[in-house]
């Protein structure tokens, strides 16, 4: 159970196009990420699959099954809200019930899954209060407990964790991924955050105007960007571009580089210039690079700590096995 | 933030309330005032302020003379029964309007308000002849829907300016759920509109109360409510100012003590959502 298949599906609002059309397979117990800057279509995808907009063309697929006109209602599939969504007149037992009790399970069976599910969320002691006397967190928790008893063929979140302060972001992270482990549901998860991109997905769906610049697995999208788009969309801090007499050199129109493929020295190297602000993490330090006559700005990441002052000079070396090369249309040479 | 007031400005301010609540309240008071009187009292001149023989005789009067309690179930059944009715119209009307909106909801709002600039008089006619036809004239039937007709505009647009302050992913979320259009609209939509659709009920029903024109003209004896009521003892033989004011004071105490006793839902009801 879990499978989707998008074909040639487009999205208008009036005349506007905002999905030009698309295909998308999303594989049973997956965990797809989508992810794109603001306005990129990810959430008018999501809310196509969901059911919540209406799909003006093309056919969803849901579980061998066409979706494309069915009501959300009828799709089986549980959505997890950025603002939560809880039905705020309700103690948490009754939002959590809410799925079960449309579905018209029976109150043994429903009391059952509802204190399975507090169980799991950490839940139980909240039951019977209202959703606004609850943390942000817990107010995620008690959405994805309503997703949970629902037992949808897949699970999927719209931007859930933007509401909460950094601390609980990366908790409530690992609380999903764990539960995907458990529950191994497809999900789909929409964020603007490439962090939690790269982090939770198994396939990362990487969108821009409402295209799929690229599809596939972290790591793939990290070593083999399709095109500068999801080269510098994808990895922190951003990979370096460089255009021009530099990128010839290589054969390339634009060539690429992560700050962590780049050495540094005071001494000599390729490139020449000014450190600008050096950021220190304690465990990785990244400078911020000016006046190499490349780029206005160039980042480099160097692990542990180095003493890099406003207005040094510094040379950069880049690790030449490590150098991605784009053609004039912004597409990876191989 | 705390401004501060002086003491001055405070007593001004406060004084100058009191100026107009004493104001607007003064009909009333002097209706009240009016109801204990003889007749001969209520229309000497200077008048007379408290010091007057107070009697109970117009009540009785009142009482024996009209069947006070029949007028008082017609006025409840119809404005009860036409602000239900409404509400039972609305909800749907304005769930369509707030959630899914179309190209020409606003022009579909404001066309509903002007209807509540038309003259009444103006389908007075029309309305008579219909009702004469329909053999539905003098009765109950008739003023809730007449009444409901006339009110709906205003709980239409009550209900959704309420409805628009309701976050749509919640009802998107019902609909997630599994919830289909009625589960939605009963389950999630109407508890969490409970406080606004209470206060356009409470409106209306001191709206359909108050209503006197079409209640009058299209009640005798059946149907007549606590307007007609009121409107019998300005009869053809001449005014009696007591016996008017006690029949007045009749028929508008029940819905100054529903009133009183909902200040706080009604001024939300009046602020049409404005006020969080």
């Amino acid at each position: 159970m879990g499978q989707i298949i998008l074909n040639q599906v487009t999205k208008s609002f009036g005349n506007a196009q905002v999905i030009p059309p698309l295909d998308l397979e999303i594989n049973e117990g997956e965990f797809v990420v989508f992810v794109g800057p603001s306005g990129c279509g990810k959430s008018t995808l999501l809310r196509l699959i969901a059911g919540l907009e209406d799909t003006t063309s093309g056919h969803i697929t849901i579980d061998g099954k066409d979706a494309t006109t069915l009501p959300p209602a009828k799709r089986g599939l549980a959505m997890v809200f950025q603002s939560y969504a809880l039905y705020p007149h309700m103690t948490v037992r009754k939002n959590i019930a809410f799925p079960m009790r449309m579905a018209g399970l029976d109150e043994a069976t429903q009391t059952a899954k509802i204190n399975a599910a507090a169980k799991a969320l950490n839940l139980t002691d909240y039951l019977d209060r209202k959703p606004g006397q609850l943390s942000g967190g817990q107010r995620q928790r008690v959405a994805i407990g309503r997703a949970i008893v629902r037992e949808p063929a897949a699970f999927l979140f719209d931007e859930p964790l933007s509401n909460l302060d950094a601390a609980l972001r990366v908790g409530m992270r690992l609380e999903i991924m764990e539960l995907h482990e458990k529950l191994s549901t497809t999900m789909i998860y929409v964020t603007h955050d490439q962090v939690e991109a790269m982090t939770m997905a198994d396939k990362i769906v990487v969108l821009q105007a409402g295209v799929i610049e690229q599809v596939g697995s972290p790591l793939d999208l990290y070593h083999t960007p399709r095109n500068t788009f999801v080269a510098g969309f994808i990895g922190s801090p951003k990979m370096n571009l460089i255009a021009g007499p530099e990128a010839a050199k290589y054969d390339a129109t634009t060539i690429g580089i992560r700050p962590e493929h780049m050495t540094v020295s005071k001494t000599d190297g390729t490139w020449k210039g000014v450190v600008g602000v050096a950021e220190h993490l304690g465990s990785d330090t990244f400078i911020h690079v000016h006046d190499t006559g490349l780029l206005d700005m160039m980042t480099v990441r160097i692990a542990g700590d180095i003493a890099a002052r406003h207005g040094d000079t510094i040379y950069l070396t880049p690790a030449t096995d490590q150098i991605h090369r784009f053609d004039t249309q912004g597409l990876r040479i191989a | 933030m705390a401004r501060a007031i002086s003491t001055k400005q405070k007593l001004m301010w406060t004084a100058l309330a009191w100026a107009f609540g004493l104001l607007m309240f003064f009909p009333i008071l002097w209706t009240f005032l009016t109801s204990f009187k003889t007749e001969a009292t209520a229309i000497s001149d200077p008048p007379v302020w408290f010091f007057f023989d107070w009697t109970l005789e117009n009540y009785a009067v009142v009482q024996e003379r009209s069947n006070y309690p029949k007028a008082l179930m017609n006025s409840i059944i119809i404005s009860v029964g036409s602000t239900l009715l409404g509400i039972v119209i609305a909800v749907p009307a304005a769930w369509s309007m707030a959630f899914v909106p179309g190209k020409r909801t606003k022009d579909v709002l404001m066309w509903m308000l002007s209807t509540k600039m038309l003259p009444a008089v103006g389908v007075l006619y029309p309305l008579v002849l219909l009702a004469k036809w329909l053999g539905v004239m003098d009765s109950r039937l008739l003023l809730v829907v007449v009444l409901m007709l006339i009110n709906l505009p205003i709980i239409v647009w009550m209900l959704y300016t309420y409805f628009k302050e309701i976050p749509g992913e919640i009802l998107e979320a019902s609909r997630m759920d599994g919830a289909d259009l009625r589960s939605e609209i009963l389950y999630v939509l109407t508890p969490m509109a409970l406080p606004g659709i209470a206060s356009t009920i409470l409106l209306n029903i001191i709206l359909a109360w108050n209503e006197a024109f079409w209640t009058i003209l299209l009640t005798t004896v059946d149907a007549a409510p606590l307007t007609a009521f009121i409107a019998s003892f300005s009869a053809p033989e001449g005014l009696f100012y007591a016996k008017l004011s006690a029949a007045s004071m009749m028929a508008i105490a029940p819905i100054l003590v529903m009133g009183w006793f909902s200040q706080k839902q009604l001024v939300r009801g009046l602020t049409f959502g404005a006020v969080k």
